[in-house]
């Protein structure tokens, strides 16, 4: 089970040379590159019934609408969910957002604790930090081990409380590729009553996720990072608390009875879609989604694993390189964080740049996570289903020049 | 293209700091961050008849940043408050595009191969930001100990 090489030849960007250089992608897990089947979508939504939804009464316009939620219902089955617990997001900082002052403000209260590891986007802690401050409740945190970048779960006991009321973790880390056991960490969040938020930004491009399996109450993911669209991400919750929840945005589309003073409001998912919504770009994750669940995510899970126990070995062998997180594959995803001694991360993404090597320097919006490792940057190359050994090989050899081009030694 | 960005005395600079360290009891003592990457300089000057006697900067970041400090700091000794707040116009005039001031920027001019790398030029500028910042203060006889960031993304 492996993706076939020719899956290259389905994105035509990777096609393309910088400074005559064949050009090296390692950056999936800022955002995917798009097969041409996204794009055309896109394209044949504007060209052929570019018209709004759930309104009209003309043809192109039924069109859109039952496209639009038939991509809904595609991103829903994707991760095992139905559709009308699949609400569209502008990305998975929306969708947190969405949690954070929807559920949160009305069921957070003063003293109340919500739990987030050290590891996490800020797109997943700073929401948390802005609903402490509006509800006076405190934020505890699971810290993380250093030493393999993975999360110190003793701590995680230690800070489950019955005032708990919401625990926010990602499921793959963005920078040290770390999977979380996620489903542990939810039973034992349940065992106190706390809901749970899953950032799937990381897992849901990259391995079958189930909502079931996961056993979470939210999970958020964006198209973008799964040969989707920007713009076009997904909240999904499950049903009894998505018809808790009062609305995030006001305005059309989310209505029932509007009167002056008051108003009704929709069933979920479209209680929480107010406005035209992102229209072109649902429907054409819903063909991102065709295609990858084409390739199969086992396939690309596999892929990748393969890609990173490669890469892990041949980066080893580079001289003052140090690897950040887990080294058993079988743990972690593709993101692979790394420093080389005596240059910083931002010359290292320069000098490959140089040589037509794509990846990313910084801290990868996940300071908190810089301060446990120990660090103040670090540089990041990730994987996706298009990427190749020869990819791995091209850093490497980019690596050996950007230690000559620093003067050390060989 | 990256023998423009990365000249041998940018390398040189970074590799051999010039004036690193602490300046305890300075007159003018200032940090500058750069919060979308994590430059981190900090600038210190003593003044003495209304010039800067001695100037020390400690950091971490690039090789861009930290060899713009140690640059600056060579720069800037033993010139007035106001010829050292006249250079940094200039150091940012060149780094936004103007042609450079070779004789009153000197050695400077090295940097203005960073321009071709847009998302470099705030790396280049931090300390010179943090200078003028820390001039700003030391002026207006606020004590020192400020924190600037740097410019905002071109």
């Amino acid at each position: 089970m492996s993706v076939p090489w020719e899956v290259r030849r389905d994105f035509p960007l990777l096609q393309r040379s910088v400074d005559g250089k064949p050009l090296v992608y390692l950056d999936s897990a800022a955002t995917s590159q798009k097969p041409r089947v996204v794009l055309e979508a896109l394209q044949r939504y504007y060209e052929e019934y570019n018209a709004n939804v759930h309104r009209g009464l003309y043809r192109i316009a039924e069109r859109a609408t039952l496209a639009y939620e038939e991509a809904r219902a595609k991103v829903a089955a994707f991760i095992g969910a139905p559709p009308e617990e699949l609400i569209f997001t502008r990305g998975t900082t929306e969708a947190i957002n969405l949690v954070a002052y929807s559920y949160g403000d009305a069921f957070v209260r003063p003293g109340d604790e919500i739990l987030v590891t050290e590891m996490e986007h800020h797109s997943n802690l700073v929401p948390w930090q802005l609903l402490a401050q509006r509800r006076g409740a405190r934020l505890r945190f699971v810290r993380v081990r250093p030493e393999d970048g993975t999360l110190d779960l003793d701590s995680l006991d230690r800070c489950l409380t019955e005032r708990t009321r919401v625990v926010a973790v990602t499921h793959q880390s963005n920078v040290v590729g770390t999977i979380n056991p996620v489903r542990d960490i939810a039973e034992r969040a349940h065992a106190v009553g706390a809901v749970v938020l899953v950032d799937g930004a990381q897992s849901v491009p990259h391995m079958p996720v189930r909502v079931q399996d996961l056993g979470c109450d939210f999970l958020a993911f964006s198209g973008h990072k799964m040969c989707g669209p920007t713009g076009i991400g997904a909240l999904w919750g499950r049903r009894e608390l998505l018809e808790a929840m009062p609305p995030f945005h006001g305005g059309g589309e989310m209505i029932e009875r509007v009167e002056l003073e008051t108003s009704t409001y929709k069933d979920p998912p479209h209680r929480f879609e107010a406005g035209t919504p992102n229209i072109a770009d649902a429907i054409a994750l819903g063909v991102a989604v065709d295609y990858l669940q084409a390739v199969g995510m086992d396939a690309v899970r596999a892929h990748e694993k393969a890609l990173v126990r490669y890469a892990l070995a041949q980066l080893a062998e580079v001289k003052g390189l140090r690897l950040y997180g887990p080294r058993d594959p079988e743990l972690r995803g593709g993101a692979v964080a790394f420093s080389l001694e005596g240059v910083h991360p931002h010359d290292v993404a320069q000098v490959l740049d140089g040589e037509g090597v794509c990846v990313r320097a910084g801290h990868h919006c996940a300071q908190p996570l810089h301060r446990a490792l120990g660090v103040a940057a670090t540089a990041r190359a990730s994987v996706y289903l298009y990427n190749t050994p020869e990819d791995i090989d091209a850093l490497v050899r980019g690596l050996e020049r950007v230690r000559a081009f620093f003067g050390l030694s060989p | 293209m990256l023998e423009e960005l990365y000249r041998e005395i940018i390398l040189d600079h970074y590799a051999h700091p010039r004036n690193r360290g602490r300046l305890e009891g300075a007159e003018i003592a200032v940090e500058g961050v750069n919060p979308s990457c994590g430059d981190e300089i900090s600038l210190y000057a003593r003044v003495r008849d209304g010039r800067l006697e001695e100037v020390r900067f400690e950091g971490r970041g690039c090789s861009i940043s930290q060899a713009s400090a140690s640059m600056m700091t060579e720069a800037v000794r033993g010139k007035t408050l106001a010829e050292a707040g006249q250079l940094a116009d200039r150091f940012k005039a060149m780094m936004h595009g103007q042609p450079p001031d070779e004789e009153q920027l000197g050695e400077l001019v090295a940097l203005q191969g960073v321009r071709r790398f847009p998302v470099r030029i705030k790396c280049a500028t931090l300390a010179w930001v943090a200078l003028q910042q820390g001039l700003r203060e030391y002026e207006a006889g606020r004590p020192a100990r400020v924190v600037t960031s740097s410019e905002d993304e071109l």
